[in-house]
């Protein structure tokens, strides 16, 4: 008999593959899990509609599933409700900023993000709050372009949405 | 008609735009005027063709003949395709691109917006998913327009050049036919009597900003909620679908 809660214990810690330093449930990609006799069916939801990851992260499941024994594997994409950076976890954010992307802010209630004058966002290296956008669109879906105009590096942003 | 067949040609007509859009958009991949722009635009053609991609899987559940998606976007002639003219419009200059993307952002905000409370749970959904991405891409278009009309002799010129070209496409947006009738009735699909007012609303304050004019009187040219287009869809056509049909089932 397959358990639910050791089944997610297992896929949760895919991944990302765009951003290796979180995994998928702390990006709040990982749903649900469903077990039906011997058919796991896992529910992800994508980030953006477009985002390239989703597939990479699908095959992922997968084959870990049968790695640990699972032969069969449902992976379900569901769009609602729809996914928002309010799911990341304080601790991933805090990953993030580790990693040298500026996490995003706490609720997306704040859509100064999309004006370009996120609050409180600092740069990920020396902590300044003096810093200038360079490009709404980042290296992925997810980020924008920053720079800092104290420190002089370019940042990535974690977009709110 | 039936509900399932309209419902049907409703999802091909979202999908259709988005992904012709997402095709002209993906042309500037590798070309953009700078490298912030190139990664913009790559971006927002993901965007797009990622929105077309589910909407054409639950199009191939609703129609329910076995067809793929991939069959839906390489396996169908200009004539059933249902993007508006505008979505096929050529890139053209930077100005004209910006243009395009500007009035269908202008659209798709107050659209995806009345969406959302669509009585078909996964169009909803979908269009909950995309509202928060075209916000971003309005930003982004909207920006530029004001950079472009407030700008240079030059760039105000090709903006404004841009706008008349562009705007005979505009009015074809708002079209309904019976496909909207009967899931109108359905609480399924938007009325857009209501999303023009908005557009023009939005549209019309970005102009102003941007001392930009808003062109009068222009014969307007329609036709692609029937299938008709511009001679400009079959070559987008036979480069995007030359290579599915030249090695079907052709796979990496």
């Amino acid at each position: 008999m397959i358990k639910k809660e050791s089944i997610f214990q297992i896929i949760s810690q895919i991944p990302d593959p765009e951003i290796p330093v979180i995994n998928i449930q702390e990006l709040g990609i990982l749903r649900d899990v469903e077990v039906q006799d011997d058919e796991v069916i896992v529910d992800i939801t994508p980030t953006y509609s477009g985002c390239p990851a989703m597939k990479q992260i699908e095959d992922d499941i997968v084959s870990l599933l049968k790695e640990n024994g699972v032969e069969k594997v449902k992976v379900n994409m569901v769009y609602s409700p729809a996914w928002t950076t309010d799911w990341l976890t304080e601790e991933a954010k805090e990953k993030l900023r580790k990693y040298g992307i500026a996490p995003p802010g706490k609720t997306t209630v704040d859509k100064s993000a999309i004006t370009g004058k996120p609050k409180n966002l600092k740069c990920p290296r020396c902590g300044s709050t003096h810093v200038q956008m360079v490009s709404q669109f980042g290296s992925t879906a997810c980020k924008a372009l920053y720079k800092c105009l104290d420190c002089q590096e370019p940042f990535d942003y974690f977009k709110c949405i | 008609m039936n509900k399932q067949e309209a419902l049907f040609k409703y999802i091909l007509r979202l999908a259709d735009n988005d992904l012709i859009l997402g095709h002209r958009v993906s042309e500037w991949t590798g070309h953009g005027p700078m490298l912030e722009e190139d990664l913009a635009l790559a971006n927002i053609a993901l965007d797009l063709i990622g929105n077309a991609n589910s909407l054409y899987q639950y199009a191939v559940k609703v129609e329910g003949k076995g067809r793929t998606e991939d069959d839906l976007a390489y396996m169908r002639g200009e004539r059933d395709f249902y993007n508006t003219l505008l979505a096929e419009h050529p890139n053209g200059d930077y100005a004209c691109t910006m243009v395009r993307q500007f009035f269908t952002d202008a659209f798709y905000i107050h659209y995806y917006e009345d969406l959302k409370s669509s009585a078909d749970a996964t169009l909803a959904a979908l269009a909950a998913k995309a509202l928060k991405e075209v916000n971003y891409h309005l930003r982004h278009s909207s920006s530029w327009i004001e950079r472009f009309g407030d700008g240079t002799e030059e760039s105000h010129m090709r903006a404004q050049n841009a706008i008349n070209e562009l705007w005979r496409y505009t009015e074809e947006l708002f079209d309904m036919n019976e496909v909207d009738a009967i899931l109108i009735k359905e609480k399924i699909a938007v009325d857009l009597a209501p999303v023009k007012a908005k557009w023009e609303k939005t549209v019309n304050d970005v102009l102003v900003r941007s001392t930009l004019e808003k062109p009068q009187n222009v014969w307007q040219q329609r036709g692609s909620r029937d299938g008709k287009h511009t001679e400009h869809l079959g070559y987008l056509l036979a480069e995007m679908q030359h290579l599915h049909r030249a090695i079907p089932g052709a796979n990496w």
